[in-house]
């Protein structure tokens, strides 16, 4: 396995310790806090995520990865703290504007946007359309070329990601890994620079987990950083370059993936409730 | 009975000024709930604010009506805005509460006692404000067919607001099947994935408002030119209603369907009436089962079972597509 190539070398010489400096970060988070009621939900002192990596971002459920997640790309703000994505501070920046920044995310519970079709689902992600402002919508042959090409584009995506038959189908219509996959496909239309994943395998089939696997560490060759919220974890194991762990709102370990699983808090944390179920599992 | 009198009745109300009124009511409405997703239930304030604003700048100001055109627009687009700015940040069902409690506001400020003198109170306004309009009518004998008759000055509201109607129906077809199109419906299905897109949900759902509301304000303007005068209680909640009803009998996020739903809605209610009349004059229908004085509330009836009965059998309204309908947006 060639995992450690181009974006990665960096985590041979970083410093496996939670907060650790990069070399080259893309995203940097300090001191972000944020409370529900009583409740911290997240509590993060430093975090820095390396530019042309795939990041995982793993922890028990509960643990705020994906009110980070949240908080990261403007869906939700903290009570305190800053954070810069390419040194620019994100603090108070609507969800839109993130985006336009060049960092994109998908959902847990997918977004498909059901009654459009597949390929309309593709199209809506590139920016900058002419035909999107209201003015020069009822005048088409102001943005018909430039539509014509943002096709173009999204069915060579489509092609890519195997769903070029259904580019007429309402995404209603595909099946649950299927819209996981759209979501991946639509969020690339966007031209992200950082890739932001929240659980990008639930509920997807073995045959088609593979070939999403193949799509995250695609989007690394091209240079993009990923971030990902998973909790399968051979898959964490199989393509992420740095594992970050969350443990009650806070980072309790970072490092690479064969350093982090073998770190005894994060196995108390992560593994202490299915303790007995993923001990017989490996025993087996 | 007279076949032919029921027949003229229903086709001059299928083609009349009232179908004009609110096909362009809910054609504002599919701009708002059909392709957008927002649930606005004051549409009837749009209607009343275009109504009173040819009206009381003619009569009160003497204004010239073509000037008292664009004040209506202009106050449509304030009042999309007042109900917009506060609540399309928040959840689809606050809209829905604000928007059916500001036409209420605008209906009780209109018949309010306070300002009589400008806006009539409960009386509201009556006059010829609408003389401009009708100087130019070049049909003032009117039309009278075995099967269609109108008055000449309802003859050129209806030529007018049809001509209206189809205009302002090709420009909402080009739009909403342009990328601007594109991203009201994907809000309509979930705007948070829009945004996560990059796109601005907030502006986009700001400016399907103020387009639906103006053109729910044009519905006014005819309205209020059609009848010359303008009655505050004829702009209550069961306006918006029945602007909802023609919307979905002809199916939402469809762009004919304001125009067909409309035309079918008066062609029952005239229909039904006339022929529950015919059948009680000429004794047909006994004394004891239906009244004359009956026949109005019966007519409701009997739509209302017609459109329970479309409801069951044809939920996605004339043009819809049942498996469109079928994928529930939140599944």
């Amino acid at each position: 396995m060639q995992k450690h190539n181009s974006g990665a070398d960096f985590a041979l010489t970083t410093s496996q310790t939670p907060g650790s400096s990069k070399p080259d970060p893309i995203l940097i988070a300090d001191k972000i806090a944020r409370q529900f009621g009583g409740l911290t939900a997240v509590n993060v002192d430093h975090v820095e995520i390396q530019r042309g990596s795939i990041t995982a971002l793993i922890g028990p459920n509960g643990a705020g990865k994906t009110t980070f997640f949240n908080l990261l790309t403007g869906y939700d703000s903290p009570n305190s703290g800053t954070w810069s994505f390419n040194g620019k501070a994100l603090n108070g920046i609507p969800p839109h504007k993130v985006a336009r920044l060049g960092m994109v995310r998908t959902f847990q519970l997918t977004k498909a946007l059901y009654r459009l079709t597949v390929m309309e689902n593709m199209l809506l992600g590139a920016r900058g359309q002419k035909g999107e402002s209201v003015l020069r919508s009822a005048f088409p042959w102001i943005w018909r070329s430039q539509e014509a090409a943002i096709q173009e584009k999204a069915t060579a995506i489509l092609k890519n990601f195997k769903l070029i038959e259904k580019q007429d189908d309402f995404a209603a219509a595909l099946s649950g890994g299927q819209r996981k996959l759209l979501e991946m496909a639509r969020a690339l239309m966007v031209e992200p620079e950082m890739v932001m994943l929240d659980e990008p395998m639930a509920g997807v089939n073995p045959a088609l987990k593979q070939s999403l696997l193949e799509h995250i560490k695609e989007l690394r060759n091209e240079g993009k950083t990923v971030l990902f919220v998973e909790h399968d974890m051979d898959m964490v194991h199989e393509i992420s370059d740095w594992v970050i762990v969350m443990a009650q709102g806070q980072i309790i370990a970072e490092g690479t993936p064969a350093t982090v699983m073998g770190n005894s808090q994060v196995i108390e944390a992560y593994l202490g409730a299915h303790h007995d179920t993923d001990l017989t599992s490996e025993g087996a | 009975m007279d076949i032919l009198f029921i027949i003229q009745q229903t086709l001059s109300a299928t083609l009349g000024v009232n179908a004009i009124i609110f096909a362009l009511a809910a054609i504002g409405l599919n701009m708002h709930f059909g392709y957008t997703g927002l649930l606005n239930f004051g549409q009837a304030g749009f209607l009343a604010i275009g109504a009173y604003s040819v009206a009381v700048p003619v009569i009160s100001f003497g204004i010239s009506l073509w000037v008292a055109f664009l004040i209506g627009i202009f106050n449509s687009i304030l009042f999309a805005l007042l109900l917009g700015v506060p609540t399309l940040r928040l959840r689809a069902d606050y809209l829905a509460i604000v928007t059916i409690a500001a036409a209420e506001i605008v209906r009780q400020i209109a018949r309010s006692a306070t300002f009589r003198d400008f806006l009539g109170g409960s009386d509201g306004i009556t006059g010829k404000f609408a003389s401009e309009f009708f100087d130019l009518n070049p049909f003032k004998q009117g039309l009278t067919t075995p099967i269609l008759r109108f008055s000449g000055n309802d003859l050129w509201v209806v030529i007018t607001g049809w001509i209206l109607v189809a205009l302002i129906t090709f420009i909402m077809w080009v739009m909403v099947n342009s990328p601007w199109g594109r991203v009201m419906r994907a809000i309509r299905e979930d705007e948070d994935a829009v945004r996560s897109l990059g796109k601005n949900v907030y502006l986009y759902k700001m400016q399907s408002l103020i387009i639906g509301g103006v053109i729910g304000s044009i519905a006014g303007f005819v309205y209020a030119l059609s009848r010359q005068s303008v009655q505050p209680d004829n702009y209550g909640t069961a306006l918006t209603f029945f602007a909802y009803t023609v919307l979905i009998l002809g199916g939402a996020a469809r762009v004919f369907a304001p125009i067909v739903g409309a035309m079918i809605f008066w062609f029952l209610i005239v229909f039904i009436e006339q022929v529950l009349r015919a059948g009680v004059t000429s004794n047909i229908i006994p004394d004891w089962l239906i009244g004359v004085n009956q026949v109005g509330q019966i007519r409701f009836m009997l739509m209302g079972l017609g459109l329970m009965l479309l409801m069951i059998f044809r939920p996605q309204g004339i043009f819809g597509d049942k498996k469109e309908l079928a994928l529930d947006a939140k599944a």
